[in-house]
């Protein structure tokens, strides 16, 4: 197979809500046996086929970055962390239905990944508050994941997906909530499939395809050596 | 009449403590999680609460405050309290939460919760056998007994704490030891965990695309089963699985050096930040300090083995000593008792609030390092069992810093413990503490700069 283009989406969220298994289910299509700490950050590849079952079909290499850590480290902890930041093209926010606190870090976690792009638009650093305008003005997509659904009891459950939804309507993103220990959340054909795929061709469409449609010449395999910084080149 | 107003200063302090203690399991403790078993915030509470309480009951000895039958009747209520939440309480409920956590023993979590308990009290029990702690004219189940081991764990914890803060405290502060880290160096780091993650990205695609070449083909990647599948397999070579697993044990050893260079690389951003803040104002004021505390230390190690080679034990306490060499050689002459107790009461005053304090960063530093969201409710209780435990046994080896007339009520309530044995044991422990972490740190600061030029 020729070599493909790639785009590299991040996954943030707090320690402990699995998105090592989220990932894992993702890419090998299998449930994560024993999950451990992740240090630093994990990479797996998903083979994405943007706008399948349509005459313009072309696969795509999607890089999941699964960065560990916690919203509250220390500043050199997080400047450690933003390397990974460089040139992202989407961001998976994944947080814990059964744990309020980690879905609220994720405003945090995602003002400190988008901190990092050398974005046009510019995004404000305010004193960690969130502002909704920042992310309807923002370019790049955000898809909002929450796990463990089957540890809440059915009489919170209403209560809990009420408040998910309005926590995806702050990222202006699309939410799916499941259970990274089951696979037929994510089966084919299934609402939550159509979302995530509907979510890789987004991200897809907005690294490499103009506003009208035209095709930005994809960039191969190109290893950055960058002398100082490692700078995103963006396209509008 | 009187005991009941003392009685009421006393249960309101004691719900002021408790307050206290909620907030800051709240606020600091618990700030990334959410606490679903709030037992759990009850019981260090009240353990942080009723340790306060045997500290203001020490305050109030020195300045006469309160009668002191109803002083005697609440150190002795504190004391049974507090020996029954840190032996029968707390270790009770880390159990259960332990059991809790394991997904087998879920339907009896009671019972195992019980023998996890026996289990801890029968070592609990042995701990006392070698140590020379009690005439044995003591009872089964009396408050010495229990005491008696309680405070050989906590004087333990004392003295390992002691140790190695006194030497991590001038490292850290001092800037001498910062070892020299350039921008470049940290670019230089950076790129190579880039260059490997790109390593690993490209190896994870060719399993990726051979992975599903394999399920296009139809061919599921288990192993040739039943008979044909055997003759198969020795014709037509399995060699796309075979390469897989190569380029797997390829990823795998990969992924262990990402994460080596990514530690490496955090560890270089914090001693730059450390270079920087050293260079602040604040940043030079703690590096002198740390400068006066090295001598400290050094006194400290001294004290301890003149103490041990010449089996010395301190009769007189720092206070009476203080006021004799004034008044002996200096020739100044002031109105001994007063000052003597108001000198005990603010060095006393002192000691207390930096332990409570030193011991409170400690545990949220040790809780922010090492707690998940699964095991947070077993580390807070342990946390609790350790706080209860160092400040049982504080309030033994403060008796060493008071005036003869102040030390009668901890002697007459505590029994007849050798407190000496106490101090000997901790300067032991202390001595072999702060020499390990001597080492300890000398081999960590050694071995940082040829990681560093091996690159």
């Amino acid at each position: 197979m020729a070599a493909l283009d790639r785009v590299k989406v991040l996954v943030l969220g707090d320690s402990g809500v699995g998105k090592s298994s989220l990932v894992h289910l993702l890419c090998q299509n299998q449930v994560l046996g024993n999950p451990s700490w992740t240090v630093g950050c994990s990479v797996d590849v998903r083979i994405h086929d943007y706008k399948e079952g349509t005459p313009e079909e072309k696969t795509y290499y999607i890089e999941l970055w699964d960065v560990g850590g916690s919203v509250g480290s220390a500043t050199s902890v997080k400047s450690t962390r933003a390397v990974f930041y460089n040139s992202l093209n989407g961001i998976i926010l994944v947080h814990d239905l059964t744990n309020k606190k980690s879905s609220q870090n994720l405003y945090r976690w995602s003002l400190e990944a988008l901190n990092r792009d050398v974005a046009p638009t510019g995004v404000l650093v305010t004193n960690g508050d969130y502002d909704r305008e920042q992310f309807a003005d923002n370019q790049i997509p955000l898809l909002v994941i929450g796990t463990k659904l089957d540890q809440i009891p059915e009489t919170k459950k209403h209560e809990v997906l009420t408040r998910t939804a309005f926590l995806a309507e702050d990222f202006n993103a699309e939410e799916i909530n499941l259970d990274c220990t089951n696979p037929r959340y994510l089966a084919a054909g299934s609402s939550n499939a159509v979302k995530l795929s509907r979510f890789f061709d987004k991200v897809i469409e907005k690294r490499y395809f103009l506003k009208d449609g035209n095709q930005i010449p994809g960039f191969s395999e190109r290893k950055r050596f960058g002398g100082g910084t490692l700078k995103s080149l963006h396209y509008d | 009449m009187s005991f009941l107003i003392d009685s009421g200063i006393m249960v309101t302090s004691q719900v002021l403590f408790f307050g206290f203690g909620w907030l800051f399991f709240m606020r600091k403790l618990f700030k990334d999680y959410e606490v679903r078993q709030y037992v759990v915030q009850v019981i260090f509470s009240v353990t942080f609460a009723f340790s306060c309480t045997m500290f203001e009951l020490i305050i109030f000895e020195i300045l006469g405050v309160l009668n002191s039958s109803s002083r005697y009747f609440h150190w002795k209520l504190n004391l049974c309290v507090i020996l029954l939440i840190l032996v029968f309480l707390v270790p009770f409920y880390i159990g259960y939460f332990v059991v809790s956590n394991i997904r087998l023993l879920h339907r009896q979590k009671l019972l195992f919760a019980c023998v996890l308990w026996l289990t801890f009290m029968y070592f609990f029990w042995k701990l006392g056998d070698p140590f020379p702690i009690l005439s044995p004219k003591h009872g089964i189940l009396s408050i010495e007994q229990l005491i008696s081991r309680v405070g050989v764990i906590g004087v333990t914890l004392m003295a390992l704490l002691s140790g190695f803060g006194a030497v991590n405290c001038p490292y850290t502060y001092m800037s001498y030891f910062l070892r020299n880290v350039t921008d470049a160096d940290i670019l230089a780091l950076e790129r190579r965990l880039l260059q490997t993650m790109d390593m690993i990205v490209s190896k994870k695609k060719r399993i990726a695309v051979a992975h599903r070449t394999m399920f296009q083909r139809g061919e599921v990647h288990n192993k040739p089963t039943g008979f044909w599948g055997m003759i198969k397999s020795v014709t037509t070579s399995v060699a796309g699985s075979e390469n897989l697993s190569l380029i797997q044990q390829e990823v795998d050893a990969l992924e262990e050096l990402s994460r080596q260079l990514f530690l490496e690389t955090a560890d270089l951003h914090a001693t730059k930040e450390r270079i920087e803040y050293s260079k602040t104002f604040q940043g030079k004021y703690f590096n002198f300090l740390g400068y006066f505390f090295s001598i400290y230390c050094v006194w400290k190690i001294f004290m301890a083995t003149i103490n041990i080679v010449f089996d010395r034990v301190g009769k007189t306490d720092p206070v009476t000593r203080g006021i004799e060499i004034t008044v002996n050689y200096l020739g100044i002459q002031f109105d001994v008792k007063f000052w003597s107790q108001h000198i005990s009461f603010i060095l006393v005053g002192i000691i207390i609030v930096t332990s409570i304090r030193g011991l409170l960063i400690t545990l949220t530093k040790f809780f922010y390092a090492i707690s998940s969201s699964k095991s947070s409710n077993v580390i807070v209780l342990l946390l609790a069992q350790i706080m209860g435990m160092y400040f049982v046994s504080s309030v033994l080896l403060i008796r060493m810093s008071m005036p003869l007339e102040y030390r009668t009520i901890i002697t007459e309530v505590l029994g007849e413990l050798q407190f000496n044995f106490y101090h000997r044991w901790f300067d032991v422990i202390f001595l072999v503490s702060a020499l390990s972490s001597i080492l300890f740190l000398y081999l960590a600061h050694k071995q940082a700069p040829e990681k560093h030029m091996a690159l």
